[in-house]
């Protein structure tokens, strides 16, 4: 099977998609001329022209709204983010309208959109630009979240969401786009709200999503050389949430580790600690253990960054608690 | 523009008062708690309505507005009775119940919206020109907003969009004078309204909105403006309300003498004047539509009053388009 970059798999999904139905349009800051902040639509505007991808200027609450705004008079918009820590200045069209607009009119106007971008951190960013809101925005009914960790998932869940008929939240990295993976050549759709066994085990299962997920690799290997069987399991919808999945496997292994990048307080780790002690209360062998960024904004200085950022080392000692082996 | 004619000035008193007496209604309602939430009136400001609906092409062109919105989806052909029952909570309204007195919406009429938050109708509006232009249609959005929602990012970041794509939206602000309780003078140090459109180089201009003749000129010289491409025009009708902002408001920002000035040029008057003095109608003929109008209030009275409230399934399938979707359980 070939190799493509993350970026690819993101453009690949988009151009396809548009080609196939002209309702689709691109839109945000440096989509166009740029080919995108990160390159993620490279040649998407010479392939589809201007009326198509367009450059918007720093305006998200204008854009998003107006792509709110045409997708109720039949445009398909995918309107991108930069970052999503740039969506907080558009975020009253997401929440408001995006995600109210069929309930309060009724059920006559469903919200057929992408809002995509970048979340979370991606270096020394720092306070601003380090943000992950996925429990944000997966705390609003109405909206559909999705954060893939690598190419093949991005691309068939990017091809579902574009095809949903409800607005989708798509969470990308920084740090990701020049991941490399394999992704075939023909077309696939991934569907949204299951949750996908990355490693099978048997002695714990480890529940992450999105870029971090590779620290849950690193320490399932390490886990590995000491006899340790861990499940992986990958989230990539986290609205609606593939509890069947969590719960099976917990039910096998009888012990949890969440890891998500994100701040402690109310999220999508606390939600599934909520439902797998609701549900499978007498299969846990060790109290759920989460581990996530530090309850501070993120920090520039690289020694507290690495401290207040989750990592292998911290699996590692989490699944050896909920083994009893520290 | 379609000639005003001694028809149109019927149609305007007759529309005007409906409206008028459909929300009086709606506040003898509100008091006796049949309705509830927030009730923001229109009374006062009517002649904005019937001179844009005069202008614009019904069944092609598009209305959008914020949550003083009772009365424009009825302008545009939706069934007063349905929005009535909305606000009653009903079935059979609008929304079937979902949206109450800030969120009424009619696909098929052409009506948008019904707003809640200030200014967050404003990009939609330009987003639904958007999509008339994207797809070459013969369309032309009308925009609404107060003169509180003037002040929002929002206006600004719509006005440079809609200008560098030349969308064909009309924008219109109903200056009624009060954001809620604060006054124009209290919130901007330039209190011509219609001059922010000057910084985009969007045609603007201030219209006197307590007539409808007047509304209906600047009007159609927009959306048609806009739909010959020529892009969109900003207007600031200069208009007032005469009740509270919302049910719950006292009113101590503005003296009765203020109301009392403006209800000289009360919208519903003038139209009844001009009729009564160019023999356009008797005052038998205009007693005539009165008892018309009261029979209707009271029909739609009684329609809402004996609709059903919505059953329980409907919190979960008007959410997502997706039938099955799996909400989380909320309570044993």
């Amino acid at each position: 099977m070939r190799t493509i970059q993350f970026r690819e798999a993101i453009a690949e999904a988009m151009s396809e998609e548009m080609r196939r139905d002209e309702t689709i349009y691109l839109m945000g800051e440096e989509v166009a001329e740029y080919n995108g902040a990160y390159k993620a639509s490279k040649g998407m505007l010479d392939e589809f022209g201007p009326d198509r991808v367009l450059d918007t200027p720093i305006s998200e609450l204008g854009f998003a709204g107006i792509g709110v705004g045409s997708a109720m008079l039949g445009n398909r918009p995918i309107i991108e983010f930069m970052t999503f820590n740039f969506s907080l200045v558009g975020i009253d069209q997401i929440i408001n309208n995006a995600a109210k607009m069929r309930q309060m009119s009724g059920g006559q106007f469903n919200i057929p959109m992408v809002f995509r971008g970048p979340t979370a951190s991606a270096g020394q960013l720092a306070a601003t630009h380090s943000q992950a809101f996925e429990s944000w925005y997966a705390n609003c009914p109405g909206l559909k979240v999705i954060v893939p960790s690598n190419p093949y998932d991005a691309k068939g869940l990017l091809k579902a969401a574009i095809r949903d008929d409800d607005p989708v939240i798509f969470m990308e990295s920084e740090q990701m786009y020049g991941d490399k993976g394999e992704v075939p050549d023909g077309e696939y759709l991934l569907p949204i709200g299951i949750a996908d066994i990355k490693r099978a085990g048997d002695d714990v299962t480890i529940v992450s999503f999105g870029k971090i997920i590779k620290e849950a690799y690193k320490a399932a290997d390490e886990l590995a050389k000491e006899g340790i069987s861990c499940e992986v399991i990958d989230l990539r919808t986290v609205r609606p949430m593939d509890h069947k999945t969590i719960l099976d496997s917990v039910k096998k292994t009888n012990r949890l580790v969440i890891l998500e990048e994100a701040w402690p307080f109310g999220n999508v780790a606390t939600e599934i600690t909520y439902q797998v002690q609701n549900q499978a209360f007498d299969y846990l062998d060790a109290p759920i253990v989460k581990i996530n960024t530090a309850d501070t904004p993120a920090p520039y200085s690289p020694v507290l960054l690495a401290e207040w950022l989750p990592n292998a080392q911290d699996v590692i000692k989490a699944v050896k608690k909920v083994l009893y082996k520290d | 523009m379609k000639e005003i004619t001694q028809e149109v000035y019927l149609k305007w008193y007759e529309d005007m008062l409906f409206w008028r007496k459909f929300e009086d209604k709606l506040a003898a309602v509100y008091i006796q708690q049949k309705v509830r939430g927030f009730l923001h009136l229109y009374n006062g400001q009517e002649a904005v309505l019937a001179g844009s609906l005069h202008a614009m092409e019904l069944g092609k062109d598009r209305m959008i507005t914020a949550y003083r919105n009772h009365v424009q989806p009825i302008g545009m052909g939706v069934d007063p009775r349905k929005v009535m029952a909305e606000l009653y909570g009903k079935v059979t309204g609008t929304s079937k119940g979902m949206g109450g007195s800030m969120h009424i919406f009619s696909k098929e009429h052409g009506f948008f919206g019904g707003h809640g938050i200030v200014g967050g109708q404003i990009p939609l509006g330009a987003g639904m020109a958007f999509a008339d232009k994207y797809f070459k249609r013969d369309a032309v959005t009308l925009c609404y907003m107060g003169d509180g929602a003037v002040r929002q990012g929002s206006l600004h970041e719509t006005f440079n969009l809609a200008m560098l794509w030349q969308l064909p939206v009309v924008f219109i602000c109903e200056n009624n004078g009060y954001a809620m309780g604060t006054s124009v003078e209290r919130t901007a140090h330039t209190t011509d309204i219609y001059k922010l459109g000057l910084g985009y180089e969007m045609p603007c201009g201030a219209v006197d909105g307590m007539d409808p003749a007047v509304v209906a000129q600047e009007v159609y010289t927009a959306v048609e403006r806009a739909r010959s491409g020529g892009g969109p025009t900003f207007l600031e009708m200069k208009t007032y309300r005469y009740r509270g902002h919302s049910m719950s408001d006292a009113q101590h920002y503005r003296t009765k003498e203020e109301v009392e000035e403006y209800k000289k040029i009360d919208p519903i008057t003038q139209v009844k004047e001009h009729l009564l003095e160019n023999g356009f109608a008797t005052k038998d003929e205009i007693k005539e539509i009165d008892r018309r109008v009261k029979s209707f209030v009271s029909e739609c009275e009684k329609f809402a009053e004996e609709s059903d409230y919505p059953p329980v399934e409907q919190l979960y399938n008007t959410v997502y388009e997706q039938q099955d979707y799996p909400f989380l359980p909320h309570k044993l």
